[in-house]
């Protein structure tokens, strides 16, 4: 089993970016159960969603608290919220920003990951050219999907356009294909 | 059709097939995505011939389903937590009128203190209100519940609440199959009522009954509830055959060959304890575990087959009898009585604290050890607990427990800080 836990903050769509992971397993013929950390959500207060995924039928309902990978789409974050709390040392960590590790003040701890499992892609950027909003999700699937090798980056645009059909769709697509090519690139 | 989706959004695509006529509904909080998506499917046209009405309250929500129900009308509704209990009453009058009426409560807590979250305390508030009580273990077999109740209710004349855990299901993105119309329409007959408010054949429904016929009405309750016990199986075979897969039923055993330790539940937690059954009988240990489906009616001959061979019945549950311990244990040693087969209890799960595996094979080990007390709080923070006691002792005016509580373990969230 492979375990995803996505922070962000309200109206980010953390939770989106969840079900879109799962989506896009499901559609690679894997098993997958994406749920939210239950709260009452407001917009800016930290979020948390899981994903599961597997080859065989996901039974286990606690939360994710050894995940193999991180995704952050809010790098404030890291200042407040212990985002790292119970990673693998093998485990991915993706991060939402253009900024170096260094300027994150995460490059001593990220320096003891594998090379290639640790990577910042600036998603928010690439949804405002592609999309015109800064919603990071689809764009942070995709460099998920590059760095992890858990999902084809074909399945990650077809969940895409399944969760938002039409143009929102196909910019989001574009935003994903950016940033699939510089999370590969990294 | 297999699809990844939200258990909600597939219970309002599970109930939309069902055909129903009549749904009422308060959507607001403490509702689910369900009624908000039977809603987008009544307005899109794509269910015939049903109305959508949004009510003032719980209350209304229940009594309007009621009037549906009784003008001959295939009736839905859902709430949870403080929703069911604000339609409590009309809780009763659905069972006591025998309407058969299909609700879901995604199972939340009930305040005070406020908390929004998970646990089973809701409906079993409402567990001897004469309505059958099916617990959903996954969201598929949430989908399959709800097809089952309709066909149920209605060939009982009897209302049928599907029990869903609030959140962990109602919540979850996962892989379900969605039935198609043609197999719905092969499995639920149209609804054909035993009772009908009709202008040209009038009669009345609800008169007073006094001393003399009250108890062979309430009798004639439990023994539909008794019918049920036969028809539910029954039902799931049909439905088997029909879908061809397993869903619903009484109970669900679990690798309870020769098992010493046996854990029972209701609802989704079954899942993470089959997974600590693998974990532990991988480890030599003989551990199963027994799903209850059906709570109302409950299946007491059934859990006396599943568990008269063990060592030891560890009830895990999410609801808590303040003053006696556990609901669903004792229910559980109804069933094993006059068998020298110990029932320990263990509350879980309450509003909303997650049920690890790791504290679970805990208490399954120390009930294999003879170390596990009749009533266990699993994951209590004893130290928080022992020093509110000890602080309320000194003083008389000791103040709010929950928010004493709260300052003690450091959380901000005090009253009026969000």
């Amino acid at each position: 089993m492979f375990q995803v836990r996505i922070h962000g903050r309200g109206g980010q769509g953390v939770v989106t970016a969840a079900e879109l992971l799962s989506i896009a397993a499901f559609l690679e013929g894997k098993h997958a159960q994406a749920f939210p950390s239950f709260g009452s959500e407001r917009m800016g207060a930290p979020v948390v969603s899981f994903c599961r995924l597997d080859e065989k039928e996901i039974r286990l309902r606690e939360p994710v608290t050894a995940p193999n990978a991180v995704i952050i789409q809010d790098p404030t974050l890291l200042q407040s919220v212990d985002v790292f709390q119970g990673l693998n040392s093998d485990g991915f960590i993706l991060i939402n920003s253009t900024r170096t590790f260094d300027e994150l003040g995460i490059a001593d701890f990220v320096a003891g990951f594998p090379a290639h499992h640790v990577c910042d892609v600036g998603a928010s950027e690439l949804a405002m050219k592609h999309v015109g909003r800064p919603v990071p999700n689809a764009a942070l699937l995709a460099g998920f999907a590059a760095i992890s090798g858990q999902l084809h980056m074909d399945s990650v645009e077809d969940a895409i356009r399944q969760k938002f059909p039409g143009a929102v769709g196909e910019a989001n697509v574009a935003a994903a294909r950016e940033a699939y090519e510089i999370a590969a690139a990294a | 059709m297999l699809k990844q989706t939200e258990g909600s959004q597939a219970v309002a695509e599970a109930i939309a097939l069902c055909r129903p006529e009549v749904v009422c509904a308060y959507p607001i909080t403490p509702q689910t995505h369900i009624v908000e998506g039977v809603g987008a499917l009544v307005k899109a046209g794509k269910i015939e011939n049903c109305e959508f009405i949004n009510v003032e309250s719980e209350f209304a929500a229940l009594s309007v389903a009621i009037g549906a129900s009784a003008a001959g009308a295939r009736a839905y509704t859902a709430t949870a937590s403080q929703g069911l209990l604000f339609m409590g009453e009309a809780v009763y009058n659905a069972a006591g009128l025998g309407l058969p009426i299909v609700m879901t409560i995604g199972n939340r807590a009930i305040g005070a203190p406020i908390n929004i979250w998970n646990d089973h305390t809701d409906s079993m508030s409402m567990k001897d209100s004469g309505w059958i009580q099916l617990f959903a273990e996954t969201n598929q077999e949430a989908v399959d519940l709800h097809i089952q109740a309709f066909r149920l209710a209605e060939e009982l004349s009897c209302p049928v609440m599907v029990c869903m855990d609030g959140f962990i299901l109602t919540h979850a993105y996962e892989r379900i199959d969605v039935p198609s119309q043609e197999e719905v329409d092969a499995f639920l007959p149209p609804y054909d009522p035993i009772q009908v408010l009709d202008p040209v054949e009038p009669y009345s429904i609800g008169a007073m009954v006094g001393p003399e016929a009250f108890t062979e009405v309430r009798y004639l309750a439990h023994e539909k509830q008794l019918q049920a016990l036969r028809r539910i199986p029954e039902i799931g075979a049909v439905f088997k055959d029909v879908f061809g897969r397993q869903s619903g039923g009484l109970i669900h055993s679990y690798r309870t060959e020769g098992a010493e330790t046996i854990a029972v539940a209701l609802g989704s937690v079954n899942g993470t304890i089959k997974e600590v059954i693998d974990g532990m009988r991988d480890d030599g240990a003989a551990v199963g575990s027994v799903s209850i489906c059906s709570f109302r009616p409950f299946p007491l001959d059934e859990l006396r087959a599943a568990l008269v061979g063990a060592k030891h019945v560890v009830v895990i549950e999410k609801s808590l009898a303040p003053g006696l311990g556990g609901i669903v244990a004792s229910n559980i040693r109804m069933a094993l009585r006059e068998t020298a087969v110990p029932v320990y209890t263990v509350i879980a799960g309450l509003g909303g604290r997650p049920i690890t595996m790791n504290s679970l094979r805990e208490v399954l080990e120390a009930a294999g050890n003879m170390r596990l007390p009749d009533v266990q709080f699993l994951d209590l923070d004893h130290g928080a607990v022992e020093r509110e006691i000890l602080r309320a002792k000194q003083t008389r005016r000791a103040g709010p427990t929950a928010e004493n509580i709260l300052r003690n373990l450091g959380h901000a969230a005090v009253a009026g800080n969000d």
